[in-house]
């Protein structure tokens, strides 16, 4: 066989870890500087912490932490938070570029490993990562700025008011002299880092990018050429690759099996068996055999050809259908009221128009186009992931514990995500690729998820059923024919994601529906347009979506589109 | 052994001919940005150019591709600058991008039969090219641009 690997450097998409920009300090003279790293704040016991406080490790605004600037004039932006198509290695370093007045044209993104306590919270999921930290970059960017402009004016022994960050440059306003950012780095790398409460901020309407038509994806030359890096394309050289058989149950094991057939595939090296989890499985892999192979084809092939007798576990009578009708016929009877405004029948009986309608979801893969795949070598008891990743803490601090390395010791760096969806949020894979490295010596393994694999062994989420009752009239205040009259009533198992927790895993262990969560809503007019999760909702405790989520109970209601009867989505 | 050529560059292979063409692009020669979204023919990331024709790349075996000449995303053009990829940047198609190698070779075959598609020659040619994220019409308005309509 022709070889003729073209070894990819992991770095395509360039990572922190691997630029060492936040190390180069002193060699390269930028604005980078011994990293003072403001650890979240320890809240009171007593005090609720909401949005991005909620969140662990916070927010992160020190410009030492994201930004850096080589003598020429450089500037890197380090993204912390992963991409998958939403924009975020654009966005995250357009908003400190802004605050910096850089030239975008001038700007370089690094991607951040998992290091929360470096970067503040990576969990790239819950369509945060802008409102969460629009304020923390926008004071990343002003500090750099202004440590720019009091090293012009320590150069030019000048008021710090007498000089001003311009594009990338810093002009002394009375002379019109010039400094650019990268002559003045090493300097402004020695002054104190301004504090948040003195920061000026720009006013929005000296926004050089921020809401602002014309700048293009920062991926897309990569992405359009083929260069882009996803977590399946990583290689390393001298690496294996591996599919793996897992339950076709969720919480099944294997009972034996037989690798014959599989080690006369050309290319096989080597099956290893993957444990199986203990419950409750939160996000761990859900066990099975691997086959390692030269290839991913051979990995496949070795895949078909093993025997595998499962011992499919306590759901192995798990029936959804069975489950559907019990959530259907429950959420038909009343049940537990979560909100109730006015009087519902008395509306709903004088509506002029009224639709009843009977919702399914099904459990659903979230089929992201790009397949979970992961990345890892282990040197030296040091294990190195690359990885498609929306949180990589979470993934950091699982591969470490399944190895068994402190944290120290395990670095995950994030390629580009072929959609994430909230699937990528949980590092099962990750943690596969690490215990097939490990069971080799430490060599590179990719594991590769087939598209069956995908919606076969997904995180499912739940089932949900959902009987509604709308009425509208046609002299409505709001306008004619608006709704009046609104009554919900849902039933779903206890955690919308499936195995992620002990009481949904006995309910899932059930063929009947014996902890059903009916809940029941009703109002009978037309709230006012209101955020959808304005300050109060606690920020991880459930769901966008579920039925249960209180921020839902300013979800504004609006004009029907669709009258059929019931609909199965 | 058989013989292809990958982007004007001769190679040998004397491996499993039941192979996919995509696993030996990708896992042997390296060339990744043909991506893998599904391996049944019903996505189209995998999306490579058999002797100037679309083809799905995960449904090609090698021995199909015996004496072929493929040219992936990465051989569209020396440069990257094939009208496509400059339409496509210009008009920020992307979102994640993984299945847009495939919806580029997808359209340059196009382009090739129909210098100047309509939208009913586009929707029905890019049909089998799916994206999870959803930039269909720009799909649609970067292939009218690249063919300069």
């Amino acid at each position: 066989m022709t070889k003729h690997n073209r070894e990819i450097a992991p770095s395509c998409i360039e990572n922190v870890s691997r630029r060492g920009v936040l190390k180069g300090i002193v060699s390269t003279g930028g604005l980078v500087l011994a990293l003072t790293i403001l650890r979240h704040r320890a809240a009171h016991a007593d005090t609720p912490k909401w949005g991005a406080d909620g969140m662990p490790h916070g927010t992160v605004n020190n410009p030492l932490v994201f930004v850096s600037i080589t003598p020429d004039g450089e500037v890197t932006i380090v993204c912390h938070r992963s991409e998958m198509g939403q924009g975020v290695r654009t966005g995250m370093p357009l908003i400190v570029a802004d605050e910096l007045d850089a030239d975008w044209a001038r700007v370089k993104i690094a991607q951040a490993t998992g290091d929360e306590a470096r970067y503040g919270n990576q969990d790239t999921d819950g369509s945060r990562s802008t409102r969460h930290f629009i304020k923390p970059m926008r004071q990343a960017g002003a500090a750099a700025r202004m440590m720019l402009e009091e090293a012009a004016a320590k150069r030019w022994g000048v008021e710090v008011s007498d000089v001003e960050a311009r594009n990338h440059e810093v002009v002394q306003k009375s002379t019109g002299k010039k400094l650019g950012y990268g002559e003045l780095a090493a300097a402004a790398s020695k002054l104190d880092v301004p504090t948040t409460d003195s920061l000026r901020l720009k006013d929005p309407s000296q926004f050089r990018y921020i809401g602002k038509e014309g700048t293009n994806i920062v991926d897309g030359f990569d992405i359009t050429t083929g260069r882009a890096i996803y977590g399946q394309d990583v290689r390393l050289p001298g690496q294996k690759y591996a599919v793996i058989a897992r339950p076709p149950v969720m919480g099944g094991k294997v009972a034996s099996y037989d690798a014959t057939e599989t080690k006369k595939v050309p290319g096989f090296v080597q099956v290893v068996e993957i444990p199986a989890p203990s419950f409750p499985m939160k996000f761990k892999p859900s066990g099975g055999i691997a086959v390692i192979a030269d290839n991913t084809w051979a990995a496949i092939r070795g895949r078909e050809a093993l025997k595998i007798t499962w011992d499919h576990g306590p759901h192995a009578t798990y029936d959804s259908q069975v489950f559907r009708a019990a959530m259907e016929a429950t959420a038909r009877r009343p049940g537990k009221v979560v909100r109730s405004e006015g009087d519902f029948a008395a509306a709903f009986a004088s509506a002029d128009k009224k639709v009843e309608a009977e919702y399914y979801i099904p459990h659903n893969a979230h089929a992201t186009m790009e397949p979970p795949s992961a990345t890892c070598r282990i040197i030296d008891g040091k294990a190195e992931v690359w990885t498609s990743v929306q949180s990589p803490q979470a993934a950091h601090d699982l591969v470490a514990s399944y190895l068994g390395l402190s944290p120290e010791n395990v670095t995950v760096n994030v390629t580009l995500l072929g959609g994430g969806f909230g699937r990528k949020s949980k590092p099962d894979f990750a943690v596969e690729a690490a215990l097939c490295s490990k069971a080799i010596g430490g060599t590179p393994v990719k594991v590769v998820w087939t598209r069956e694999d995908d919606i076969r062994n997904d995180f499912f989420h739940t089932g949900l059923s959902n009987v509604s009752r709308r009425g509208s009239t046609r002299t409505a205040r709001s306008w004619p024919g608006a709704t009046t009259a609104l009554r919900h009533r849902s039933c779903r198992s206890s955690y919308p994601i499936r195995s992620t927790r002990p009481r949904s895993n006995r309910e899932w262990a059930s063929s009947t529906c014996p902890s059903p969560s009916p809940i029941s809503a009703s109002r009978t007019a037309r709230p006012r347009r209101t955020p959808r999760s304005a300050g109060g909702a606690p920020s991880r405790t459930f769901r966008m979506g579920s039925p249960s989520n209180p921020s839902l109970r300013n979800w504004p209601l609006r004009r029907p589109r669709t009258r059929r009867r019931s609909c199965s989505i | 052994m058989l013989t292809l050529r990958v982007n004007g560059q001769v190679q040998t292979f004397d491996g499993d001919l039941s192979m996919p063409l995509l696993w030996y692009l990708r896992d042997e020669l390296g060339l990744t940005g043909t991506k893998f979204g599904c391996g049944i023919a019903a996505c189209g990331a995998c999306t490579v150019h058999v002797d100037g024709e679309a083809r799905r790349s995960c449904v090609t075996t090698m021995s199909d591709a015996n004496g072929k000449s493929i040219i992936t995303i990465e051989g569209l053009d020396p440069e990257g600058n094939h009208p496509l990829q400059k339409a496509w940047r210009a008009l920020n198609v992307p979102q994640c991008g993984y299945c847009q190698s495939g919806q580029i070779m997808q359209a340059a075959a196009l382009l090739k039969g129909a210098p100047h598609p309509t939208d009913g020659d586009i929707d029905g040619w890019m049909f089998g090219n799916i994206c999870r994220c959803g930039t269909y019409q720009r799909i649609r308005a970067a292939i009218k641009q690249a063919a300069g309509a």
